[in-house]
């Protein structure tokens, strides 16, 4: 593996938005951060910056409004970027799926990569599906770099 | 080189000799190659440290290396053209001052140019619209204002014990520098914790850690490889400011390393035991203390 492949999977920065749901799954997000998980070890670091992030991690539920936003986010991340639907909310819009407001899924206002569907997402499930963006990362790195030159 | 001075020869030019060109150019190449993997493994270091603290495993150790070779195979996506160029002067600036530094130039212009990659960093701070980043800009020069006065006083007292302002005169001295200016050593410190941006004073911008009161301050506007080249600089600065720190004991190499190793343990260990200062409190502690320890000193030198 040559080393840039090996340094985009080693460093995925983290950038994570609840677009205005029950806050369940953000907060198994926050939880990856906690000693207990400690994603740092695999080099992973929540910017809260979308100009610096590698991976967008979507929790709850889609409006017009957070799609806005939300659309906004993922435009401003470099590639090559990954984006992750953490919860069944953002997955299909779960127990929300006909409501009037809402967005059945983050995948209609912008491409997701990874689903995770539950409520709420275990903290494990989490990190394997970053684990799992590594290696998009990866892949889509390599088809940004062919595209490139 | 951006000091032309140094190799005219001076009055004042007492104590150290001055580096013969293939002595110098061996130096360039240990500064502009070496000094990146020490900065590197140093900040990968820390964070080990600080995950320790915290009772995590932690990242690996040449986190910052894969860190830095994402972040320069990214998309390249500046705001504006000038904000590019601010972060090439940053680096440049910065590896000047390390070289002037490490071929034993006029310390007086090496924080000159010291001050320049400062401003540069600023300039593309305030280049772009983004508040989060203008504030942190605006933070930066108040940090600015902060520490030069120190650093000044720092030159000041370490030509009134060697007799020059040439850093390479403190390489002939007979004993260290810091049996005489022990206070201001102490003040450098707070220079020390504001240049590498660590709590208390993190406040123009975290670059690593997950504080998100400004986004990420100065840096928030630069993206991919520009972004790089900003945490490149700071590699540079880190072993800029140790080198500074080596100055005070520039008898043996053993004390300066000892002293050096000091220094980055108290702004690891600072860092991890204190909170974020609001900027007010920042000028108000630093120039009591640290500018009042410095004049105490420097006063002491003219007296004694």
């Amino acid at each position: 593996m040559s080393l840039v492949a090996l340094s985009r999977k080693k460093s995925p920065w983290l950038l994570h938005f609840e677009t205005g749901g029950c806050n369940g799954c953000a907060i198994e997000v926050w939880a990856c951060l906690t000693p207990v998980y400690d994603v740092e070890r695999f080099g992973m670091v929540n910017t809260g910056n979308p100009k610096h992030a590698d991976v967008l991690i979507v929790t709850g539920c889609v409006n017009a409004r957070s799609g806005r936003v939300l659309r906004n986010l993922y435009s401003q991340m470099p590639e090559p970027k990954v984006v992750i639907a953490v919860g069944v909310c953002a997955c299909t819009g779960g127990i929300f799926h006909d409501s009037y407001n809402l967005a059945p899924g983050a995948d209609r206002a912008i491409p997701v990569d990874i689903y995770i569907p539950n409520c709420a997402a275990r903290p494990e499930a989490i990190i394997d599906s970053v684990l799992h963006a590594v290696d998009l990362l990866e892949e889509k790195g390599r088809s940004y770099d062919a595209r490139r030159s | 080189m951006g000091c032309a001075c140094g190799d005219r020869p001076t009055s004042l030019d007492v104590g150290g000799s001055a580096v013969s060109v293939t002595a110098g150019f061996w130096l360039m190449v240990l500064g502009i190659v070496v000094a990146p993997l020490v900065g590197g493994l140093l900040t990968g270091l820390e964070r080990k440290v600080i995950a320790r603290f915290q009772g995590r495993q932690g990242p690996p150790l040449v986190q910052a290396f894969y860190d830095l070779i994402k972040l320069w195979q990214k998309q390249p996506r500046a705001v504006n053209r000038i904000q590019v160029v601010y972060a090439y002067a940053h680096l440049f600036f910065m590896i000047v001052s390390l070289l002037a530094l490490l071929l034993g130039q006029d310390l007086l212009m090496i924080l000159f140019i010291f001050s320049f990659a400062s401003v540069a960093l600023i300039l593309g701070g305030l280049s772009v619209d983004s508040p989060y980043s203008r504030i942190g800009s605006q933070r930066e020069i108040v940090q600015l204002l902060v520490y030069e006065p120190i650093l000044i006083l720092m030159v000041i007292a370490f030509y009134k014990v060697t007799g020059s302002f040439m850093a390479r005169a403190a390489w002939g001295l007979g004993q260290p520098l810091i049996y005489q200016i022990p206070l201001v050593l102490v003040a450098f410190l707070s220079v020390f914790i504001i240049k590498l941006r660590k709590s208390p004073f993190d406040l123009a911008t975290q670059l690593h850690e997950p504080h998100q009161e400004l986004v990420k301050g100065i840096i928030t506007e630069y993206s991919g490889p520009h972004l790089a080249l900003i945490e490149l600089a700071s590699w540079y600065e880190m072993v800029f400011l140790l080198g500074l720190v080596a100055l005070f004991w520039s008898t043996s190499w053993i004390g300066a390393l000892i002293l050096a190793a000091v220094f980055f343990s108290l702004l690891t260990l600072i860092d991890n035991v204190t909170p974020r200062a609001t900027y007010a409190w920042m000028v108000k502690f630093v120039w009591k203390v640290g500018l009042g320890l410095a004049v105490v000193n420097v006063t002491c030198l003219y007296l004694g």
